[in-house]
């Protein structure tokens, strides 16, 4: 066991604790960035002038009538750039383009003394545009071969030959939408100007130091000038991981302008119409099967619709489809990545970043092939888990396969799920209009940034001369609860109660050249810096202790407090008394921890190595009830067992493992972003824009009965005390609830009836799935269902 | 002095631009707690209580979108916000369960849930009422998708619609329920729980004029009149579920805006032996109260509208006043046959619903006149159902939306009303598929035959809710359904 993950007896890592501001949250206490403007004086509003086209090139931009609005101060264009017009790390993301590449598009921004003086600017604002032909759907993009950004080729094994002698040969395609974060805050700034011209960006960002260099190179100063603070987001789940930065770099822009602090807060339809979602993907494929069930190749073509630029578009591609196999041995593998250009939104990341919809090729493939193969989709599942000692297509190891299979016989056992079929069976037979069926999928997920660069984190420690503890870390708050297990590290490293230790916010100025807080790796990578600082402190405590108490440092522990010896009837010290003790002795007290991640390789152009730290493992079985008159449906049951590791945290964790399942479920089945792909003249235009268009899961779609176990002895040997990162691999849980669904459609046609199923599986989708069944069953030769 | 009472402190209005919304209002105070999160009352992140009239006590703390309200409209009322229920360091008891059981995430939405859960928590009949939902919602659970199941109600008579209107993206919601029916009752010295036995401030004739826009409140039905006719253009205002859309999503900024959700004329309610009659002007919320499930069909409706939040705020005579196609109380009350009470200073008149809407958006409603009254005839048929097609059961603007009112004597049709949604420029009555009941044995031979002719009625459209093939088809499914649901009741063989 590793120095990193062995965890003391009694420690305040793996108590179930509330978040930590939980008592804020409740309140209304709790800040977010545009709760600050009310703090702060003399502040200006920023509106965006959008783009009515898809696509069009600015002919001319007149922004003299908007000065003639009363209250408008300041309208930012390209012009007033004094570093580089570029929001993005790919250098082509213009802040202000000269081409609108997506319909609602910032073509430039109004500074007003009020919101509503912005807006009415705005609406003065004249663009001159020429429109130009557009790419609106992944299609249409195909066709026209127009990709964007490196294609991916994957190999292993030899695909043809094995397809060539395959007993069952089958071959499909499969377009699934993308997913609009939604978080509950839209994105916000607010920019001031400090003393010595020092920028000072308040903003709510997954990448705090991404958006600090980002204003930086717009604005031609070096990095040091600017500092980016995250109190805490409003929720993130990707969406904030690179979409705040030009948000960021222009309320920082105007405040350079104009001496005056700057918030930018987007509205819900700005936010809905400006900034990247989950990628839609295009799938074609070929699979093989022998006569045992067994996966034996797989020849994909998996097409990203990326939107109007590449932000995070190529390592999303990277990781769908290092995930294609999910925990399937699979012994021949093809597959051919690229990313689609079209004119929307430029997509990013969201949580599981591509290997949601990689893992969901293959689950539909199981899903479809199931029923024409003659075998239960369960049954199917489990016999193509991978085994110890078999390794994924990139040549990376399956260390802990057996977790597979040990969640799947846990869920198994423990939901009763062979009794429960057999009830469904029983209730479908007497209810021709409603049809239950129950599905379970597993997880298996990959931890670590894909680029092996990222995976670094630090911390810095401050012990205060009364014994109190101030942590700080790169990592942001985005409600996953990522401060809490850092107390909770904390407290356990340094052995002293939680009440001790108290965090500050996120800032560039205290934790520099920090990743994003993403890829689940928060508690990973931050926990192991803050325990590497913690470490150090005391370390030198032990040495004071040790001469306090006569005995040698080794033989020094820390716990709950109270600093002792090792033999039973040792005397003691208080933590406050050998802190006070080590102050006077010129001892530090603080310390910077830093933490890579071992043991990690990854070459991205023959995509192979072993990219991941580890993989993350869970299983899920969700029952439904498919109303066949209307395809609407209710989500009777859930029960999952998750791979955590050994919980840092068990109560952050079960909420992660819910709320990410919902979030999955609501990708999968609800929420539906249509654009508008006719020629008329809101081609290009997202139709749903708005809460009131675009649903969210509500509470009528959490499941009626919903229990969720953690897998127990799960220690992760090389993680911080012993767990494992928890933030994306829920979220993939929910296939079972999609195939579900399949199955219950299917009930209303014959047996081993293959149903194809829309993905979003909305009520319609569902309903056209069922009514296609059902049609089979209709026809004379079969008989009734 | 224009002034609302927030946590117990008054704070003033004058000044104010007309159209500030109450969560602008409060955010620019300082109040932050409150949050925006879509600006169109559905996500419940700015939910905050007023203190309105009762039912069962003089006044009951009602949760509302703050987004969608004129600040100006609560001249004289009370407001308490989540900073009002307590404070981290002395939490109320929904806030303290809310925190102990990991009910809060990134904790954006969780002062708009802490109030939408107080409102509940605080609601007269919480506990009496849990029996008789249950048993209910027990009935309704072979309707699939409609209305309230048995698992939407706590131990503790905690009702989860009472939620309905609130987004969560975090915790995918258990724990927020679990908070929720962990709730016990107001302690004995609760001040907002004695708050309630005594009446809310009554309304104020407020009249504020900012920078050329002007908010009135008049205090009779007369001088609203006087003022329809006098000024074209200005906007009524009842629960601004609507019109604070168009305020914050589409910039509108009519130069008068006048309030008549408080008119006692417009808030008359009278269940009488030929007629039940309901002011324009009583909310939802306030319907489905004083009703008490007497309209099975509008007590089915009211789970499937919108959200709590909205019904407490939204009024019946908002919702025909709008015109729009998919409002959903239209088809359920073109099923009832009611009519409508226009008043003008013309005087009254009573149109029938089938004959009021005449295009998309467009009625019979001329502009110096309101909708004071619904008048919905007695007796009800004795078969009736309320079916909406919708992505999601909770908050949904339906897709399509069918309500039946039918009547069976002697296995034969006797009478047929059915009342369409989302399939037309207008709701509209199926008149074809009426008469292809009407006069026929209650038979399924007949009613496939008549689901058929349904499924052809309006001409619905292709849009991001649906497409026109599944509207259809969910037209004829309806009547199979309607059928299949009252083959029982009615002892009727297939």
């Amino acid at each position: 066991m590793s120095s990193l993950s062995l965890r003391p007896e009694n420690s305040v890592v793996g108590l179930p604790l509330p978040h930590e501001s939980a008592a804020l949250h409740v309140t209304g206490e709790a800040l977010y960035t545009d709760d600050l403007v009310i703090r702060t004086h003399d502040v200006l509003h920023a509106w965006p002038v959008q783009s009515p086209h898809a696509h069009a090139r600015i002919l001319d931009l007149r922004v003299k009538p908007a000065y003639d609005v009363p209250g408008v101060v300041r309208v930012l264009t390209s012009e007033d750039v004094p570093g580089v017009n570029d929001a993005g790390v790919k250098h082509d993301e213009p802040l202000f383009p000269s081409e609108a590449m997506f319909h609602g598009h910032a073509i430039c921004w109004v500074l007003g003394e009020t919101l509503e003086a912005a807006r009415l600017g705005a609406l003065a604002v004249e663009v001159e545009y020429e429109e130009l032909p557009s790419l609106v759907t992944v299609r249409e993009a195909i066709a026209a071969g127009n990709f964007q950004g490196i294609g991916r080729h994957l190999e292993s094994g030899d695909v043809e030959a094995a397809l060539a002698s395959a007993p069952h040969v089958f071959e499909g395609e499969f377009e699934f939408a993308g997913q609009e974060h939604f978080y509950l805050e839209t994105n916000s700034a607010l920019a001031l100007i400090d003393e010595g011209g020092q920028i000072f960006v308040q903003s709510s960002t997954q990448h705090p130091s991404e958006t600090q260099e980002i204003i930086a190179h717009v604005l031609g100063v070096a990095n040091h000038a600017v500092t980016v603070q995250c109190l805490r987001m409003g929720g993130g789940f990707g969406g904030k991981e690179m979409q705040p930065h030009g948000f960021a770099a222009i309320a920082a822009l105007g405040a350079t302008l104009t001496g005056r602090p700057v918030r930018l807060r987007l509205n819900r339809t700005q936010d809905v119409t400006m900034t990247g979602k989950r990628h839609g993907f295009h799938s074609s494929w070929r699979v093989g099967f022998d006569d045992d069930g067994h996966l034996v190749a797989l020849d994909a073509t998996l097409t990203a619709d990326g939107g109007w630029s590449l932000d995070l578009s190529e390592p999303v591609l990277a990781r769908a489809m290092c995930h294609i196999d999910n925990g399937y041995s699979i012994p021949n593998v093809r597959v051919d990545g690229r990313i689609a250009k079209t004119n929307k939104t430029s997509q990013t990341a969201f949580r599981g970043f591509g290997g949601p919809q990689g893992m969901l090729v293959i689950e539909d493939i199981l899903g479809r092939c199931a029923p024409k193969l003659g075998y239960d989709a369960m049954e199917l599942r489990r016999r193509n888990f991978y085994q110890p000692l078999d390794s994924t297509p990139y040549g990376m190891p399956v260390r802990h396969a057996e977790r597979l299979e040990a969640c799947w016989s846990e869920v198994l056992e423990t939901a009763d799920v062979e009794r429960r079929k057999v009830e469904i069976e029983e209730f479908n037979a007497s209810h021709p209009h409603l049809k239950r069926a129950i599905a379970m999928t597993p997880v298996k997920f990959g931890i670590s940034f894909n680029l092996t660069a990222f995976n670094q984190a630090g911390a810095l420690v401050h012990v205060y001369k009364d014994g109190s503890v101030l942590i700080n870390h790169g990592g942001t708050e985005m409600g996953q609860g990522l401060h809490t297990k850092m107390l909770q590290v904390a407290a356990t490293s340094l052995g002293i109660p939680l009440s001790r230790v108290r965090l500050a916010p996120t800032r560039t100025d205290k934790v520099p050249n920090t990743s994003a807080t993403a890829a689940s790796s928060g508690a990973d990578l931050n926990g192991a810096a803050i325990k590497n600082a913690c470490e150090q402190i005391r370390t030198r405590l032990e040495q004071v202790a040790g001469g306090k108490l006569g005995i040698g440092a080794h033989d020094v522990r820390f716990a709950d407090g109270v600093v002792r010896g090792l033999t039973f009837d040792s005397p003691t010290l208080s933590w406050e008394e050998v802190v006070h003790a080590a102050y006077f002795q010129r001892v530090q007290l603080w310390a910077a921890g830093f933490y890579r991640t071992e043991g990690l390789h990854w070459d991205a152009n023959a995509m192979r190595g072993e990219p991941f730290k580890y993989f993350a493992y869970g299983v899920a079985a969700s029952e439904v009830e498919v109303d066949g008159f209307t395809g609407s449906y209710t989500l009777r049951q859930v029960d999952i067992v998750h791979d955590v590791g050994d919980s840092l945290s068990p109560l952050i964790d079960i909420g992660q493992i819910e709320g990410g399942f919902v979030q999955g479920a609501g990708w999968l089945t609800l929420e539906d972003l249509r654009w508008d792909e006719s020629t008329g003249p809101n081609r290009g235009r997202l139709a749903t824009q708005a809460a009131s268009t675009y649903k969210l899961p509500s509470f009528s779609e959490m499941p009626e009965v919903f229990n969720v176990r953690l897998l127990e002895k799960a220690h992760e040997d090389g993680a911080v005390y012993g767990s494992k990162a928890v933030g994306e691999p829920p979220l993939m849980l929910a296939f079972s609830v999609r195939e579900a669904l399949r199955q219950a459609a299917a009930a209303f046609g014959p047996a081993g009836t293959s149903v194809d199923l829309g993905c979003p599986a909305t009520p319609e989708a569902v309903y056209w799935a069922l009514d296609k069944a059902r049609a089979c069953s209709a026809s004379p030769s079969t008989g009734g269902a | 002095m224009t002034t609302i009472k927030v946590n117990g402190k008054d704070a003033g209005l004058d000044g104010v631009p007309v159209h500030t919304t109450v969560l602008d209002w409060l955010r620019d105070r300082g109040l932050t707690g409150a949050k925006e999160g879509c600006a169109e009352g559905e996500c419940g992140a700015c939910s905050v209580l007023v203190a309105r009239p009762g039912i069962d006590t003089p006044t009951q703390w009602t949760a509302i979108n703050a987004c969608l309200l004129p600040a100006a409209s609560l001249d004289g009322q009370e407001i308490i916000t989540s900073e009002g229920l307590g404070k981290s360091t002395a939490l109320h008891p929904v806030q303290q369960e809310m925190a102990v059981r990991g009910g809060s995430q990134c904790g954006f939405c969780t002062p708009g849930f802490v109030c939408s859960m107080a409102a509940e928590y605080y609601r007269p009949d919480r506990t009496a009422t849990t029996a008789e939902a249950d048993r209910t919602a027990d009935a309704d659970r072979t309707a699939a998708a409609d209305g309230a199941c048995a698992h939407e109600h706590g131990p503790n008579g905690f009702d989860l619609h009472a939620l309905s209107g609130n987004l969560c993206r975090c915790t995918g919601y258990r724990p927020i329920r679990d908070a929720a029916y962990a709730l016990g009752e107001p302690a004995a010295d609760d001040t907002l729980a004695a708050r309630r036995s005594s009446p809310p401030p009554p309304p104020v004739a407020t009249q504020l004029s900012v920078n050329g826009s002007e908010f009135l409140r008049p205090s009779t039905l007369t001088e609203v009149l006087d003022l329809l006719a006098n000024r074209p253009g200005a906007q009524l205002v009842a629960g601004s579920t609507d019109a604070g859309v168009e305020v914050n999503i589409r910039g509108q900024r009519p130069p008068l805006v006048i309030a008549i959700d408080r008119l006692p004329e417009l808030r008359e309610f009278d269940f009488g032996v030929n007629e039940v009659r309901i002011g324009a002007a009583l909310t939802l919320s306030e319907i489905e109260r004083l009703l008490g499930g007497r309209v099975p069909l509008l007590a089915q409706l009211f789970p499937q509208f919108a959200s709590r939040l909205i019904r407490n705020g939204a009024t019946i005579g908002g919702n025909l006043g709008t015109g729009s196609p998919i409002g959903d109380t239209p088809p359920a009350l073109l099923a009832l046959d009611a009519s409508l009470v226009l008043a003008s200073t013309r005087g009254e008149r009573v149109v029938a619903l089938a004959d009021y809407f005449t295009g998309y958006r467009q009625t019979l409603k001329a502009p110096d006149e309101l909708i004071r009254s619904i008048v919905v005839p007695l007796p009800l048929a004795p078969m009736t159902a309320f079916h909406k097609i919708a992505k999601r059961r909770f908050d949904d603007i339906s897709s399509v939306a069918v309500a039946y009112a039918v009547e069976v004597v002697d296995g034969v049709v006797e009478q047929a009303r059915i009342g369409l949604g989302g399939v037309a420029a207008t709701p509209l009555r199926a008149r074809a598929t009426e008469d292809a009941l009407v006069g026929r044995p209650w038979t399924e031979r007949t009613v496939q035959e008549a689901s058929e002719v349904l499924a052809g009625e309006g001409t619905p459209m292709d849009d991001h809710r649906a497409s026109s093939a599944y509207r259809s088809a969910m037209l004829g499914q309806s009547l199979l359904r309607f059928f299949a649901q009252h083959l029982a009741a009615e002892g009727v063989s297939a």
